[in-house]
């Protein structure tokens, strides 16, 4: 065995090992954990009240925050990559700010804002209006913790397809609204459906800033991560592991839905990119001038 | 429809993209903006367009028929554009692309599907691509490409068509084919047309008119004949065409430096004849094509020139490297440098001794 191989399958051995060490133990773990004491135990796990309710306030949390987010980021990807305007380069920093905040954070910023001691809060409870430890709250504070992921996925996406085709719609005649809707929204899809998964996963699975403005109230205010966290920390070992099954579950979902989207993005570019170089071949076009 | 464009300027933060420019277009005329890359040509047929806009307050003004359309948005301004890379929407196939401009009309003003698609084939046939319609722009080549855009541009019937270089992406062969068929094309619809290009062959081939630009200006505007025969200036006539440039440094009588161009094919190659011809002494000869080419050292000034003479000459004379000739320039043009603007260069009869 030469040097350069051993190297070779020594690196490649230490990073699969790594991977399972950290990646496909914990995930068997719980799945074996969930699955210990049965099927029946596993499933008795959903056949509660708080359980369903953690359940269906995750789906309604992502319900509300995907599309919320799924609109403010095609605004934006459409805003940064198809104008020019002064201060663009600080809506892009903006745009990745809920990446660099810890969510902790976040959450401390939602409930100095809209707490009951908050700069808002002597309005919103005159107004009756309760955000903090109630749904609004765990919407808010999932509505910016996952605000970079579509516009992320869609700037490079708009920027790769330029601009020229949207000019082109104009001196058609085509108005704003008909170009998003038929050039640049069918140009971006699969992108736009990249960001969207990875969006949702992160809506479904946020834990620190939800944590902090939910006020971890069973049947209230409870998702399921929470929902996790509360029954482990009761030693409901099997149900906590089972509830943690079904964010496993999202995750592998996830990953199969996101490794043949990039498939598709992959094999969409290369026949842009080959598109391209027979374009501007030099051994097919003639010498300019 | 007749366009003016009238003091055009435009700055991209500090870099001069025009100054001052001014163009006027008559009606169904073919008009080449011709210059090397960074002239401004692009910048002005964007701001006809309307899809980039004159700096403000230098009363720029652009008119369609007599009548100001630049407060006019791009999408009602009735301008057909076809863009450098055709810009085709890369998610629509070929029907659907040239159906595009008519499809986006909403109310009375939206033709009938019927409309749209006897307007769609009545320009595929015009444009050689019948059955062509379910292609995606991918399965396209360049030329087909370039013609999809050229039948997707006028089929909103606009009164003006501006094209982005629009042979540029193209090969030799199909360049020129596309060439012939565009004129005719345009001139069969009655079309004003303005089209960008940086290869002078193309504007002297096809234009009506010639506008030469360069560094954000316009060196020269005519026919295609008055720009190649009387270039205004050093810049217009190296840019059309090959050109010797001789007697560097030399002055003229009263001082003035000065500079002396001919064309290749302007340089007769004879018997030396004393107070009658230059000599020069044969580098080179190439001679496998209609013309022979033949590359002279000026013995005087030891410049290197390249002279095209009849191939029945170079046979005749039986021209080969080394041997010493006699030069006649049938036609030549001087510039000098002028004393009060150094910038500017003014041209002058040369005087041969």
């Amino acid at each position: 065995m030469s040097d350069s191989r051993r190297a070779r399958v020594l690196l490649t051995g230490a990073a699969l090992a790594f991977l399972a060490l950290l990646l496909l133990v914990p995930l068997a773990a719980v799945f074996s954990e969930a699955l210990r004491k049965g099927w029946a135990t596993f499933f008795a796990t959903f056949d509660n009240y708080d359980a369903q309710y953690a359940i269906l306030l995750t789906l309604l949390v992502a319900g509300i925050s995907v599309p919320l987010n799924l609109v403010f980021g095609l605004a934006a990807a459409w805003a940064v990559t198809k104008h020019d305007f002064p201060g663009k380069s600080i809506l892009v920093t903006l745009i990745d700010l809920p990446f660099s905040v810890s969510p902790v954070v976040s959450g401390l910023i939602l409930v100095l804002v809209f707490g009951v001691n908050g700069w808002l809060g002597p309005y919103l409870h005159g107004a009756g209006i309760q955000i903090i430890f109630a749904v609004p709250g765990i919407v808010l504070a999932t509505v910016f913790v996952t605000f970079p992921f579509v516009a992320r996925e869609l700037i490079p996406a708009m920027e790769a397809t330029g601009r020229e085709e949207e000019q082109a719609a104009v001196m058609l005649g085509a108005s704003g609204w008909q170009i998003l809707r038929r050039i640049t929204l069918p140009n971006v899809r699969w992108a736009l459906l990249y960001g969207v998964l990875l969006c949702n996963a992160r809506a479904m699975g946020e834990f620190g800033a939800v944590s902090v403005v939910s006020g971890h109230i069973r049947g209230e205010t409870n998702t399921v991560p929470l929902h996790v966290e509360i029954l482990y920390n009761e030693y409901n070992f099997v149900a906590a592991f089972a509830m943690a099954s079904l964010l496993a579950l999202l995750a592998l979902l996830t990953l199969v839905a996101k490794t043949a989207l990039e498939w598709r993005i992959q094999h969409m570019e290369k026949q842009v990119v080959t598109e391209r170089t027979r374009h501007r071949d030099p051994a097919l076009s003639g010498p300019v001038k | 429809m007749s366009l003016s464009a009238l003091n055009i300027s435009k700055h991209f933060g500090k870099t001069r993209a025009l100054e001052n420019v001014s163009l006027e277009v008559k009606s169904g005329q073919l008009v080449a903006l011709l210059g090397p890359s960074g002239s401004g040509k692009t910048t002005l047929l964007r701001i006809m367009a309307g899809l980039d806009f004159p700096d403000p307050g230098c009363g720029s003004r652009l008119l369609f028929e007599g009548r100001d359309v630049m407060d006019l948005p791009a999408r009602k301004r009735g301008v057909g554009m076809v863009f450098q890379h055709y810009a085709l929407f890369r998610n629509m196939n070929v029907y659907d692309n040239v159906a595009f401009g008519m499809t986006v009309l909403k109310g009375a003003e939206r033709p009938t599907k019927k409309e749209i698609r006897d307007r769609v084939n009545e320009l595929l046939g015009k444009v050689h691509l019948e059955g062509f319609e379910r292609r995606m722009p991918h399965q396209l080549s360049g030329g087909q490409r370039q013609r999809v855009a050229l039948a997707r541009a006028v089929a909103i019937r606009p009164q003006i068509l501006l094209l982005d270089e629009p042979f540029g992406a193209l090969d030799a062969k199909v360049r020129k084919e596309l060439r012939r068929w565009l004129r005719a094309f345009q001139e069969e619809e009655k079309l004003t047309t303005v089209f960008v290009t940086h290869d002078q062959e193309e504007a002297l081939e096809l234009a009506d008119e010639v506008v030469v630009m360069n560094n954000a200006r316009v060196e020269q505007s005519g026919s295609p004949q008055e720009v190649y025969d009387h270039p205004a200036s050093p810049f217009v006539i190296e840019f059309l065409g090959n050109v010797n440039r001789l007697l560097r440094g030399r002055s003229m009588p009263d001082g003035q430096k000065s500079r002396l161009y001919v064309r290749p094919h302007d340089i007769e190659i004879g018997p030396i004849v004393p107070g009658h011809t230059l000599e020069a002494r044969v580098l080179h000869v190439f001679s496998a094509g209609s013309v022979g080419r033949v590359t002279l050292e000026y013995l005087e000034t030891g410049e290197m020139l390249e002279a095209e003479v009849p191939r029945s000459e170079v046979d005749s004379m039986h021209l080969g490297a080394g041997q010493t000739v006699g030069l006649r320039f049938r036609h030549t043009r001087v510039f000098t440098r002028r004393e009060d603007t150094t910038q500017e260069l003014v041209e002058v009869p040369y005087v041969r001794e």
